[in-house]
């Protein structure tokens, strides 16, 4: 019995649809093609992942205060821009641009947060407005061209975020680790801290959390915040990674991740978020990425895929949630 | 006479043009349940979101133990220990029974920097909470909010004034939308609160609801206090509504009459 209602339990957990489905996706692309789990294929897989996985890590916690973020597409392009514009015309060293670009970052970030928060125009039209104004920037400052950089190889900027190195046959970026690191320590913040409450409940009924005397608007402006500075941090170390700085990077980034976020089983409205869901969700669109290329689908058919799994698990997570109304 | 926990003196809120409330004087004493009665329009929301901060008066003084207070807004009303309960906005459905019990004052383990809370506190909390308002069924703190019947959330409500020592729970409509079984379950839960301390004031439509539990009824119409002294043990129904509707017995007939004539 205790087992019984312990196996209902896990069923009924937001993530149970999102893990079922990644184990599909691998076995189904695994038996097309058994190159698709070659060390090769899953190094590559994980390379990119955390790249888009930093933002996607942020954006779970400022979805589940009821806000999101269109901006992070943007931010993810212009901030490499920014660091190796400064280092190029010899203004500050390669660190100090990066320094230099996650503090403007932040401080988009609080922009965001100030007019969502105390003018009370909506996330979506404030951050579409950021999106025009930092994709804007970034080509203005780089008439529309690639930026010139180095092989950053040897810097030890370089070596923290993207330095590799080989774990048998896997090639491993260090990357990944500031990817586990963040997804533990949000997953910690969202479940465990006081914080987390507060993100939750900021989502969930605001007027009651403010109430309580939970300031409401500055959760929502710091997560606005995190957002942002994680955006301008996964640029830069795909920039680093590819030794590219390319204005226009980054394009369409945003919907993909607010894809991966609700994928994982986060409300879209907010009181209700998920980390592991969210790294169950960005695995299950950079598998199907890479996948669907690699059993011989084309690659433009790949949106066709991720439109069908977004409108599939909204239809899981919302029966769950009626069950979960329900009391059963 | 000892001084009154909360006294309201000739409060004045105008919105515009329109007077809601006019000169209205309102005590409330110590340990005692309060029924407020009126007519819709008659002014009572407008004197519970006055005392409960949600809005500023015109004019007048508002005296906690005989102290004059300002509420600026609901936290200021919550430091100052008036606790307002609406149907349903009070709480977070996602959250927890004992998160929202704690919310906003979430008790932290050591180290205290990791910010983490102690949830196993909590729980236990909320656990001997539950069983103070009388909620007999097993529901673990655990339970989101979402899942629980509008009478179980009252109790939550209620529970968590009760534990953070509020001296006034305000009540608006708490048996509205209420089966039978789940209005005498908030009805006890009101007297507890009551007997271990509190003062409540009840606001409901149903007057049978209101005379079932309150010790002294207090009667507005058209934004006045018009009685504030009516025992419920020494009066009837029919006259608690003649003093809300201010006609006579004869009066009344005649507009039921009327309507069903008209109806």
């Amino acid at each position: 019995m205790e087992n019984r209602s312990f196996i209902q339990s896990f069923i009924a957990r937001a993530e149970f649809g999102p893990l079922v489905l990644l184990i599909v996706e691998l076995v189904v692309f695994w038996g097309i093609n058994p190159d698709f789990l070659s060390p090769q294929n899953i190094s590559n897989i994980l390379a990119f992942t955390v790249e888009l996985g930093l933002i996607a890590l942020a954006m779970t916690l400022l979805m589940t205060s009821g806000e999101f973020d269109l901006s992070v597409g943007s931010l993810f392009g212009f901030s490499p821009v920014l660091m190796w514009t400064l280092f190029n015309s010899g203004v500050t060293s390669l660190e100090m641009g990066l320094l230099i670009a996650l503090i403007v970052a932040a401080l988009i970030g609080l922009v965001n947060g100030w007019f969502v928060t105390q003018l009370k125009i909506p996330s979506f039209l404030v951050t579409l407005g950021m999106l025009l104004v930092v994709r804007g920037s970034a080509l203005f400052i780089t008439d529309g061209f690639p930026q010139r950089t180095w092989s950053a190889e040897g810097s030890w900027l370089a070596n923290i975020l993207v330095g590799d190195f080989y774990v048998g046959p896997f090639r491993i970026y260090a990357s990944l680790f500031w990817f586990i690191g963040a997804a533990i320590v949000l997953g910690y913040v969202l479940t465990q801290s006081r914080t987390g409450n507060w993100i939750q409940a900021a989502g969930g009924n605001p007027n009651a959390a403010r109430a309580r005397g939970v300031n409401v608007s500055r959760v929502k402006v710091g997560l606005f915040i995190l957002s942002a500075v994680m955006a301008s941090l996964a640029g830069v170390i795909s920039s680093l990674r590819t030794s590219a700085a390319n204005p226009n990077s980054g394009t369409g980034y945003e919907l993909e991740v607010i894809a991966m976020v609700v994928i994982g089983g986060t409300a879209l409205t907010g009181g209700r978020g998920t980390i592991i869901g969210t790294v169950l969700g960005i695995l299950i669109l950079r598998v199907m990425r890479n996948g669907i290329v690699l059993i011989g689908v084309p690659g433009l058919a790949y949106n066709i895929f991720i439109g069908a799994i977004i409108l599939g698990m909204m239809a899981l997570h919302s029966w769950l949630e009626r069950r979960h109304q329900a009391g059963t | 006479m000892a001084e009154p926990l909360i006294r309201m003196e000739n409060i004045r809120k105008s919105y515009g043009r329109v007077q809601a409330l006019v000169d209205a004087n309102f005590h409330v004493n110590e340990k005692e349940i309060v029924g407020l009665l009126g007519d819709n329009g008659a002014g009572k929301s407008t004197l519970i979101k006055v005392l409960s901060g949600a809005v500023p008066l015109t004019s007048g003084d508002i005296f906690i133990r005989g102290k004059k207070v300002m509420l600026r807004s609901t936290s200021d009303a919550i430091a100052h220990g008036i606790e307002t309960i609406y149907q349903d906005s009070a709480l977070v459905t996602q959250l927890s029974i004992a998160r929202n019990l704690f919310l906003g004052r979430e008790p932290i383990k050591a180290p205290r920097f990791l910010n983490r809370m102690d949830q196993d506190a909590m729980n236990a909390v909320a656990r001997d909470l539950l069983r103070q308002v009388g909620i007999t069924k097993n529901i673990p703190p655990t339970t989101p909010i979402g899942s629980l019947s509008g009478g179980e959330r009252q109790a939550v409500a209620i529970a968590r004034a009760m534990h953070f020592d509020s001296d006034l729970i305000i009540l608006d409509e708490p048996t509205n939308n209420l089966g039978v079984a789940e209005t005498q379950g908030v009805l006890s839960f009101v007297r507890s609160a009551r007997d271990s301390g509190h003062s409540c004031i009840f606001i409901a439509h149903n007057i049978h609801h209101v005379f079932q539990v309150v010790d002294r009824i207090v009667v507005m119409r058209r934004g006045k206090v018009v009685a504030d002294d009516i025992d419920p043990k020494k009066t009837t129904v029919a006259e608690v509504e003649r003093v809300i509707t201010g006609m006579s017995d004869k009066e009344i007939r005649d507009a039921i009459a009327d309507g069903s004539q008209h109806g």
